[in-house]
């Protein structure tokens, strides 16, 4: 099990198998969010209280679940690479923030989408889940951008590991933060989304939606991690021979 | 016996440039390494990587047989050390600069005076580093070292900013403090005489 | 050879930074006094901006005034660790025998005695002008001497993450500000829930355990950084 941890580890090895196994994170996902988006536009009924405007959620949901999880999977792997000194874990890290955001981004612009008939409004300040993305969607930008201040790679990957795990600490406490101040006021009352009482027609392909942008997630992250790995290693001898090989 | 300080197999990269490669050595109580070569070649990245501020690509600095970087604490209280850059507060004044490195260290002082006597700068102890010439302040490095009395001396370019009679003292310090089973690490690109076990690095 | 292996113990450590970075601070009073003229000249925005009706003013004082607090840390903590790098005293704290994590801490106490503390002592003099009741002005200086300890150690990570780099001030305002969201909800919150009326004590328990959770993991993250940006 270590040896083939190990053996993961390292660049070229991890090239290879990174390209084989994108396909089964893709084809299902592709599949998935195919169903989902069938299912989620013609098969769900329409919610009683907000129309066909709900429908929204299948984006939503996923997106601000997706950002959520590309934050740990960053910090982690972040975490991983300052500690064990593992160059591919800070590749991973490094590929893995412009999705989150992306994501964080897509969660934001639809919630605020369905805000709109919901609320009247583009942005509402009393709704807690919007708020927290914006501040989660800062703390992407803020890594970001210490990532891109820093010329070298080995020092941007460690400084910025730290932060990531600064970050890690901060994102619980930044949640219960901004849900004790919107309860301080009167704001719209939310909908709990996917709670137990949701129609299984609703429900299912939300799940398939879930399930489709985790693999999509993982997918472009692998496909991310390939590009970070070779331009790491772009003064290798492996690289230069696949390079003169055409790829191969 | 395995030596005090020792290396085998550094290897140390600056950004994209490979510095060296398979570089080892080992030094004794009243040994001197000496580190030469020209300017980039690397000499100063080896002293802060030795000192644990930049990490080697390859290989492990040992002290007392264990890896410095599993045991910094050990080999910072063994450790002093004199860089381009002195380190003094340019605000603060000689005394309150020394002293507050001696606190650290849980240092006496009671061989303060005579220490800044020899050094001749005991006329400056109430002036702040700032107001020092660039000659002046690396003499007040050296009574860091002296002061610290730890074995094992680092010393980057310490002639720098010298006149004859302030390099002669950097020798003469130097050779006592090896004289007395201390051990010191210099670069330097100027002839260096001092007597005893010296071992020679060149960089290319 | 005998002092191998001897340094001060952590606390001594920590208050020998701590004394002389206040030694550094006496001799340069302007490095103190500038955030605070800071702090009360971004307050004075605001009424005009707003306009000088009281009600609002009342209104709007404690988030204006915890604002400008925040933007005022961060002014300061600009400056925390550049001397030590550019005068090449940060590598010798890199190589003392006193952990790193203890130095560091040594030089945040100091960065909050000189500018998260004075800016309590400060802030009832700017609450005025917000005409702000005694009880309420009580308790803004309550929660910003809470927060700005926070404040002050998390900066610390933030300004050792961006020692040495260009352009660095921005960047420490990128990466703290939104990790400092949820002291200045807390701390802005409170005083306002005080002045209409309510309870404290939810917000400054919070404050206070975000303070002792900050102490315990921000000396670490400071040194790990600080090696990392000195390399």
């Amino acid at each position: 099990m270590w040896k083939f941890i190990h053996q993961l580890a390292s660049p070229p090895h991890f090239y290879r198998i990174a390209a084989k196994m994108i396909p089964w994170f893709m084809v299902p996902a592709l599949l998935l969010i195919g169903y989902g988006t069938y299912a989620g536009l013609f098969l769900a009924p329409m919610d009683y209280q907000q129309g066909d405007a709900f429908r929204i959620i299948y984006v939503h949901v996923p997106s601000a679940y997706l950002s959520m999880m590309a934050y740990m999977v960053m910090a982690i792997s972040a975490g991983i690479g300052l500690i064990w000194r593992i160059k591919l874990s800070h590749a991973v890290a490094a590929a893995a923030a412009p999705i989150g955001a992306c994501f964080t981004f897509l969660a934001l612009a639809t919630g605020s989408i369905w805000g709109k008939p919901m609320w009247g409004t583009w942005w509402e300040w009393g709704d807690p889940r919007l708020t927290s993305e914006l501040i989660m969607l800062f703390l992407y930008i803020g890594y970001m951008a210490l990532r891109g201040a820093i010329d070298d790679t080995v020092k941007a990957d460690k400084a910025s590991a730290v932060l990531a795990l600064v970050g890690a600490v901060n994102v619980p406490i930044i949640h219960f933060s901004v849900e004790w101040w919107s309860s301080l006021h009167q704001g719209p009352t939310l909908i709990k989304e996917g709670g137990p009482a949701m129609d299984p027609a609703m429900l299912y392909p939300l799940l398939a939606m879930i399930l489709g942008f985790t693999l999509l997630f993982g997918a472009m992250l692998l496909r991310r991690v390939r590009t970070e790995v070779l331009f790491r290693e772009r003064r290798t001898k492996w690289v230069n021979e696949l390079v003169l090989s055409g790829g191969k | 016996m395995t030596a005090r300080l020792s290396a085998d197999g550094l290897t140390l990269f600056r950004g994209e440039r490979l510095l060296f490669q398979g570089l080892s050595f080992a030094l004794n109580p009243g040994e001197l390494l000496l580190l030469e070569g020209q300017n980039g070649s690397g000499k100063t990245s080896l002293m802060r990587a030795i000192a644990g501020l930049i990490e080697f690509e390859d290989g492990d600095v040992m002290w007392d047989g264990r890896p410095v970087r599993l045991n910094r604490p050990s080999f910072y209280g063994s450790l002093v050390w004199m860089q381009h850059r002195v380190g003094f507060k340019a605000d603060l004044t000689l005394v309150e600069n020394l002293r507050f490195e001696s606190h650290l260290r849980a240092q006496s002082d009671e061989d303060f005076d005579q220490v800044l006597d020899r050094l001749s700068i005991s006329r400056l102890k109430r002036l702040p580093i700032r107001s020092l010439s660039a000659g002046q302040q690396r003499r007040v490095a050296l009574a860091r070292m002296l002061l610290s009395k730890v074995p094992l001396w680092l010393m980057d370019e310490p002639f720098t900013n010298l006149d004859r009679q302030g390099r002669q003292l950097v020798m003469d310090v130097t050779t006592e403090h090896l004289d007395r089973g201390g051990m010191c690490i210099m670069a330097a690109h100027q002839d260096v005489d001092i007597g005893g076990n010296v071992t020679k690095i060149v960089l290319q | 050879m005998t002092n191998e292996d001897s340094s001060v113990g952590l606390m001594s450590g920590v208050l020998g930074v701590a004394r002389r970075d206040l030694l550094l601070a006496w001799k340069r009073p302007g490095d103190i006094l500038n955030p605070l003229f800071f702090f009360a000249m971004v307050a004075a925005l605001f009424p005009l901006a707003v306009g000088p009706s009281p009600e609002q003013l009342q209104f709007s004082g404690p988030a204006v005034m915890w604002v400008a607090a925040l933007l005022a840390m961060l002014l300061s903590l600009n400056s925390l660790f550049l001397s030590d790098f550019e005068d090449g005293s940060l590598d010798q704290m890199l190589t003392s025998p006193v952990p790193l994590s203890a130095l560091a801490l040594g030089k945040t106490l100091a960065h909050w005695l000189t500018s998260g503390l004075p800016l309590v002592v400060v802030a009832p003099v700017v609450a005025v002008t917000f005409q702000m009741p005694f009880f309420v002005t009580g308790y803004l200086m309550l929660t910003l001497l809470l927060g700005t300890i926070s404040l002050s150690l998390l900066g610390s990570v933030g300004a050792a993450l961006t020692v040495g780099l260009h352009r660095g001030t921005a960047l420490l305002s990128l990466l703290i500000l939104p990790l400092a969201m949820p002291i200045l909800i807390f701390g802005a919150r409170t005083v306002s829930l005080v002045a209409a009326g309510d309870g404290a004590a939810g917000g400054l328990y919070f404050l206070a355990a975000y303070a002792v959770l900050t102490l315990s993991f921000a000396p670490f993250a400071t040194a790990a950084a600080l090696r990392i940006s000195n390399e």
